[in-house]
């Protein structure tokens, strides 16, 4: 686990002042990181450079830090999230890169995701499709104990692994289509694989892909580049029985 | 002095609940469609919160800083949820649940508040399953269960170790139901940074918008604060980034008196420290404790060897390891509450017994349960979070332990609530891991995602209508009141006055510096010579931070350094209180350890005669030294006994 020293970087960036603004690459060097770092390390020790230097830092979204509340996003030498596999910007770490290398980054690039400012982009829509049916219609209170719905082991567990999708958009960023099929249909599979979904799965699935369309999203085209950059690695399955929900409840119209 | 009425209903413990329901008033609901309520922070409390009162008819205003709702830091939580269902038959029941908290904070809770707690924790557990929650099942469909430190039943709840993440899903997507009814209206990307009050009531808050900087003022009838906890003044936490303590803050501005501020926990299984590049610490959940045992080397050569990296961890036979929680701790073993296991580490690390270069690491050894139960099991448990290991260490849990230290993990302490959740200001409310009643000097593992869901769907919508209901007649909060626009003013004249400073350090810089005054004296281990020095030394740093920040980038457009000043500005005043109250507290219990208060071999001594209180500030103004109040804590059913996990 001895960590090393990269003694220099070059680190190209996409700078874009606002949405209105136009943007462009700006190179940075940055000198001495351990490998032990993460990527988002780097980049508050290059943005403390760039203060006292008198430049405006890199603005970009993280929050925990731990892969888990799909802040951060970046598109790290053409690949959502960068070069290593199953894992959120915030968890690459600085060993994934060699001495001297040049590290491009650039923001979530798609028509429903514009730029707020440099690398952070708007990922509203995101919510929108939520809100169009990514819910079980219950209130709080009057539901039945917990134990008196019974869920199959293998159910509950495939249900858990389309619910572990964490809302970063990378599926999005990957998508040559900008597609937001695998987001979809994450939620869909989560719900409807649990009797609690089941009630609704028509609606839900007919309800987020009309808002999917609606925000400017592409069509899924099957590359399963979503997949192979997922940092949760939800499977492409998930699509599969969104495309079964939502024929069968065009079909039940 | 202002009110420090805790309002806890007379009679018997099991029935104080049922009774004060029965007893407080509702509102119609014709009259909640007159009324608003806004609540800051989308975690579990304040999302749960959020769409439960919606629900109801009120109109809710909510916020939060990060893009989403689902961001909160909330997510983060692994290992699951308590509560008292006895689906185990293992002699559970919401009492045991009630004792086990109430020890488990070393006597420093409310026990009626920690009862209500008990008894409405079987109620989230349907409900998030009714949400479609995806809790671990049995083979035979029924929901599963693990055990937590310190208690001696399984009644926690876990999907996967993501429980926080499915249950923060849970509420958020009911809260988008309640966001596309219209019964919601969302500001994400937006902070508060103030709240107003009107006549001695809250009616609102100044927040500025993230990416346009605008300073916008919102009105309601009430006010509900769901921001969490105050930990990033250690810098280095597990926090995310932006948790902070400004909102609280705020409050306490404003006459909502602070509790217990020296009661923070620190958590015994995180990721150490390595380097001195590192942002924040990354938690492993206590549930690998179930699992893994904790040991270190038994003799100091070993230790050494393993520190220079010249033997690994598997190169030390079986009988020169020192299982050292199960050595001082039999009967609870691995399984000892945080505070206990995380001093029982820096036990063993400061005598010499660390094993990774810096000696601030012990492992966490899970051969033996692979040994027991095979490796699939295991995945199938942890898979997550030995992956999320792996990429931080570039090590291979099922093959070498785990390194572990403590690190700074969630907040006892924060604004004082009474039974109703209000805060010392008349209709602001307090929620979740930002006030303080629930957790005492120490939170169980699982007890958090349980308080914060109990606060906001089942105690919070029943007292504020208790308040509400004295506010029918009152219009919609007029925005541009004279306490609207002075607020406006103060909080523009703070951002600007930061914003020119124009000094030559980052806010970063501050921040470290501040997170190691607070680590070396009002961490792991405080006296008061130590605190007594960190007071001066936090007032000298805070004087040179108003004097020599510098916050790059513009005021109407996105500013994270911006945002951050303004954060770090309140954490020198948190952690200023948080030094006076452990000052005061010239005990041991929980989290708060005091060396001058120790028995004969070492524990925690807690003294009851003196401290049996919670410890209520009261703000006297910027500069002034802070009063302090005290709620003496009467135990009517529990006997106060010194902890032991023998």
């Amino acid at each position: 686990m001895a960590d090393k020293i990269l003694k220099k970087l070059y680190i190209e960036v996409w700078r874009q002042n606002n949405a209105k603004a136009k943007g462009k690459f700006e190179t940075y060097t940055i000198e001495n990181i351990s490998t032990g770092t993460s990527f988002l390390e780097m980049l508050d020790i290059l943005n403390n450079d760039l203060i006292e230097k008198g430049v405006d830092p890199i603005a970009f979204d993280h929050d925990c830090r731990e892969g888990i509340c799909g802040t951060c996003s970046l598109y790290i030498n053409g690949r959502p999230h960068g070069p290593d596999s199953a894992v959120t910007t915030c968890q690459l770490h600085m060993r994934k890169f060699k001495d001297g290398d040049t590290i491009t980054i650039e923001p979530w690039r798609a028509k429903a995701f514009p730029v707020i400012k440099d690398l952070v982009v708007n990922r509203s829509a995101f919510e929108q499709i939520l809100q169009a049916g990514g819910f079980v219609s219950v209130n709080t209170g009057g539901v039945p104990d917990g134990n008196a719905i019974l869920i199959s082991h293998e159910d509950a567990e495939e249900s858990m692994d389309a619910a572990s999708c964490i809302g970063c958009g990378a599926c999005v960023a990957a998508c040559k289509n900008s597609s937001a099929m695998l987001f979809v249909s994450a939620k869909v599979s989560h719900l409807a694989k649990l009797p609690q979904g089941k009630v609704e799965a028509k609606a839900r699935a007919r309800n987020m892909v009309a808002k999917m369309d609606e925000l400017g999203f592409g069509g899924c085209t099957n590359t399963q580049a979503c997949e192979a950059e997922c940092p949760k690695s939800i499977s492409i399955s998930n699509i599969a029985r969104l495309n079964r929900e939502y024929l069968s409840a065009r079909f039940s119209e | 002095m202002q009110n420090l009425d805790s309002k806890i209903p007379a009679g018997p413990l099991a029935e104080k609940w049922s009774k004060h329901k029965a007893a407080i008033r509702v509102v119609s609901p014709a009259n909640k469609r007159k009324l608003e309520v806004i609540v800051v922070g989308t975690g579990l409390g304040g999302a749960s919160a959020a769409a439960s009162l919606a629900e109801l008819g009120y109109n809710v205003k909510a916020f939060c800083y990060q893009d989403s709702p689902r961001r909160a830091h909330s997510i983060a939580a692994q290992g699951g949820i308590n509560a008292a269902k006895n689906y185990q038959n293992d002699n559970d029941s919401v009492y045991r649940l009630f004792y086990d908290t109430i020890k488990g904070g070393d006597y420093r809770a409310r026990e009626a508040n920690v009862y209500r707690l008990a008894e409405v924790s079987p109620n989230i557990i349907d409900q998030c399953v009714a949400q479609g929650v995806p809790f671990a099942r049995e083979y035979g469909g029924l929901l599963d269960n693990r055990s937590f430190g310190g208690v001696l039943v399984s009644r926690t709840f876990y999907a996967r170790g993501q429980t926080g993440q499915q249950l923060l899903l849970g509420a958020y997507q009911a809260l988008n139901r309640q966001i596309a009814k219209g019964n919601v209206k969302m500001y994400t990307r937006h902070e508060m940074l103030d709240v107003v009050l009107i006549g001695g009531k809250a009616r609102g808050i100044i927040a500025r918008d993230l990416i346009t900087g605008e300073i916008k003022r919102f009105g309601a009838h009430a006010v509900v604060v769901a921001t969490g906890g105050y930990g990033n003044v250690f810098f280095l936490s597990t926090n995310a980034m932006g948790s902070n303590g400004s909102a609280a803050w705020q409050c306490y501005r404003k006459g909502a008196m602070f509790a217990n501020p020296c009661f923070v926990q620190i958590h015994p299984t995180c990721i150490p420290v390595h380097g001195d590049q590192q942002s924040k610490l990354t938690l492993m959940s206590e549930s690998l404790r179930n699992d893994g045992r904790v040991w270190v080397p038994k003799k100091k050569e070993d230790a050494q060897k393993l520190r220079e990296g010249k033997i690994g961890p598997n190169d030390i036979a079986e009988e020169d390891r020192d299982f050292y929680l199960e050595r001082r701790y039999p009967s609870y073993g691995n399984l000892v509450p945080r505070d206990v296991a995380s001093r029982a580490a820096k036990e063993r690390c400061d005598a010499g017994y660390g094993v990774n270069s810096e000696g601030k690491a012990v492992y966490l050894d899970f051969k033996y349960a692979i040994e027991r139960l095979g490796r699939n099991v295991i995945e199938e448990r942890y898979g997550n979070l030995f992956q999320m290991y792996e990429k931080i260490t570039d090590q291979d849990p099922y093959k070498v332990p785990m390194q572990i230290y403590p690190a700074i993990h969630y907040s006892m302490g924060g604004t004082w609530v009474d039974y109703n959740l209000m805060t010392t200001v008349q209709g602001l409310y307090s929620i979740g891991e930002a006030n303080f009643s629930d957790h005492g000097a120490n939170r169980l593992g699982a007890s958090a995602l349980m308080q914060g869901l109990a606060d906001g769907y089942f105690i919070l919508p029943y007292t504020i209508g208790d308040y509400l209901a004295g506010e029918i007649m009152t219009p919609k909060t007029d925005i541009n009141a004279p306490e609207f626009v002075e607020a406006e003013k103060k909080v523009t004249e703070r951002i600007e006055k930061l914003f020119h400073i124009k000094g030559t350090k980052t806010v970063d810089y501050y921040h470290k510096k501040l997170g190691n005054i607070m680590w070396d004296f009002v961490g792991m281990s405080r006296n008061e010579e130590g605190l007594k020095k960190a007071i001066v030394m936090i007032r000298e740093l805070r004087e040179e931070f108003w004097k020599d920040v510098k916050v790059p980038g513009e005021l109407n457009n996105l500013n994270p350094e911006l945002e951050k000043a303004g954060r770090l500005a309140d954490f020198f005043d948190i952690g200023e209180l948080m030094a006076l109250d452990a000052l005061d507290r010239n005990e041991s219990c929980g989290g708060h350890f005091r060396e001058e208060s120790v028995t004969e071999d070492g524990e925690a001594l807690r003294n009851d005669e003196k401290y049996t209180y919670v410890s209520v500030w009261e703000h006297q103004g910027e500069g002034k030294e802070p009063v302090l109040h005290k709620e003496p804590l009467i135990f009517e059913n529990i006997k106060l006994s010194q902890r032991s996990y023998k």
